[in-house]
């Protein structure tokens, strides 16, 4: 069992590594889509959502899991789209390059 | 189906993930990353439903259709001003989610966690109850501080350190005693309301002007929370998904700090903001006088300029005038005067608020520029427009040792030719200090919102 722990502390720790990597590359003007986009990414927890409320093994647990499906889903969802109709505006060809 | 082999399906959402915030690294790219994410996301999610045994499907249907229903009108109807209440609310769903999942498993009599667990399981509970709470809690009002529902100030009382340094160690403790006894159900509401209530007064001492340090942290708390929970359920896809996030929060509330010259810790206590000078419009402070301009001239000055920069802040969004400001740009460039924009870091209330905005309104994203693209410029600028900003563009910033703000790099608006200010009186910005460009001899004030502001100067170029 602390193996287990220990496994997905070191892929929590090398997760966290390659995000700075990748972060650090978005420009400032894209600060507030990548906010919105990761802020869906992290509506992953949908997964464990699912899992707590499609046991159905008691009355609290699967109301808790209902109203973590919705949750969930409202930051997955509307986190995606909302990210998309910005990028949308932001994908405009731009009238020179930036050299 | 070997459950390992469900681990794969997160692992391809994983690498979508990764591949998608890569693709973030520009503008042309940045929406088909957002939509492979989104691919990722809805692999997972079938994956999980097909493969991990689900019971009781009808849970689980309504949920997924409640919640996407909601999360669409909400994308769909968000005006692009309020995307930072946007982003504070769906943060707070997210760590919400995550508290839920881990309270229901701790709760569940057939999951392995909670009674009879060994401690570190039910550790990794208490600490995603812990983050996931507090991102909730403290998102609301974030969320209703950005709505202006209560006060946007920071609200300060004494002893208020003393007071969440204590609800700090109090929650600490209930995690404690839930890893000794699982068996006390009740101290889990105990260490969620705690853990509620922490969220809730840590974010009310935050004034305004600090919210894009509090938003980016929270998206931060929201990726955390996720990959606790991923601890809990022993899930390798949460946890890999919820570090990218923490990461990014954690890079952007850095860039915010050092954007105002501040440490977090100052952020996150100083209550900046709280005290505001209370100056009417049109009454100079002490000897000092100013200079309005009327539309007419301002027109005038704009119309037969070479180099006009636009340096906009929190003001624009209030007044959206965005839209003006870029018809007013259209026809300043047809008669050959060229027009940027000067985007500060902390303009507005969250990390690129200002090129959302300014994106919305059909602005080329390669006319925003940042700070340190910008400065060298000014010098060469005939009229700065500045519409809404207020302290990122205050020169005591450079050489003002006592002001609150000394040391904040800023846009040296000072150094053009002429500044035009757009303001709605004289009421000094979130900082609650005077700013001394307003006394500047290059300086013009010109009063009234902005929107209205900008079109009435439409309306003058088109005269010229």
């Amino acid at each position: 069992m602390i193996a287990e722990l220990v496994s997905l502390l070191v892929v929590f720790v090398l997760a966290m590594f390659v995000g700075f990597e990748v972060i650090t590359k978005v420009p400032a003007t894209l600060h507030t889509p990548l906010m919105s986009g990761s802020n869906a990414i992290s509506g992953i927890t949908i997964i464990g959502a699912l899992i707590v409320a499609g046991r159905g093994d008691s009355r609290v647990t699967s109301v808790l899991g209902l109203i973590a499906v919705i949750f969930a889903m409202i930051n997955v969802v509307g986190g995606f789209m909302v990210t998309d109709r910005m990028l949308e505006m932001f994908k405009k060809k731009p009238e020179e390059k930036r050299s | 189906m070997n459950p390992a082999f469900i681990k794969l399906f997160y692992l391809l959402a994983a690498v979508l993930f990764i591949v998608g915030l890569k693709r973030l690294s520009s503008p042309v790219t940045a929406r088909s990353g957002n939509r492979l994410g989104a691919v990722g996301m809805l692999i997972a999610i079938v994956a999980t439903a097909v493969f991990t045994g689900i019971l009781s499907w009808t849970m689980v249907i309504i949920g997924l259709v409640v919640g996407s229903l909601i999360g669409l009108v909400l994308a769909r109807t968000v005006k692009m001003t309020a995307m930072p209440e946007m982003v504070a609310l769906l943060n707070g769903f997210g760590g919400g989610a995550s508290a839920l999942v881990a309270a229901a498993e701790f709760l569940s009599p057939t999951s392995d966690v909670g009674v009879g667990a060994p401690f570190h399981i039910n550790l990794t509970v208490g600490l995603s109850v812990l983050v996931g709470a507090i991102t909730f809690s403290g998102s609301l009002v974030a969320f209703l501080k950005l709505r202006e529902w209560i006060t946007g100030r920071a609200v300060t009382y004494p002893l208020q350190k003393t007071l969440n340094g204590l609800l700090l160690a109090a929650t600490l403790s209930a995690i404690v005693w839930l890893v000794v006894q699982p068996e006390a159900g009740w101290m889990f509401a105990v260490l969620a309301g705690l853990a509620f209530a922490l969220g809730i007064l840590s974010v009310i001492p935050i004034g305004g002007a600090d919210m894009p340090v509090v938003i980016s942290l929270l998206n931060s708390y929201s990726g955390i929370a996720a990959a606790m929970t991923g601890f809990v359920i022993n899930n390798e896809g949460l946890v890999v998904s919820g570090a990218l996030v923490g990461a990014s929060g954690l890079i952007l509330s850095h860039i915010m700090c050092k954007a105002m010259n501040r440490s977090l810790a100052n952020v996150l206590f100083g209550a900046f903001g709280s005290q505001v000078a209370q100056i009417g419009p049109g009454k100079a402070i002490g000897d000092k006088t100013y200079r309005e301009v009327t539309h007419e001239d301002c027109a005038t000055m704009l119309a037969y300029a070479r180099l006009v920069v636009v340096a906009p802040g929190y003001g624009l969004a209030v007044a959206q005038a965005q839209h003006e400001v870029r018809e007013l740009a259209d026809l300043l460039e047809k008669r050959g005067v060229e027009v940027k924009y000067a985007i500060h870091p902390v303009a507005g209330r969250m990390p690129g608020h200002m090129n959302v905005l300014l994106a919305e309104a059909n602005v080329p994203y390669d006319k925003l520029n940042d700070m340190d693209q910008i400065n060298p410029e000014f010098e060469r600028t005939d009229v700065v427009l500045v519409i809404g900003a207020n302290d990122v563009v205050n020169p005591a910033a450079r050489h003002d040792q006592a002001s609150p703000i000394y040391g904040m790099p800023i846009l040296d608006v000072d150094k053009a030719q002429t500044v035009v200010v757009l303001k709605r009186s004289m009421r000094p910005g979130f900082a609650g200090i005077d700013n001394e460009l307003f006394y500047e001899p290059r300086t013009r004030m010109l009063f009234g919102d902005a929107r209205d502001s900008v079109k009435k100067l439409v309306a003058e170029v088109k005269n010229v």
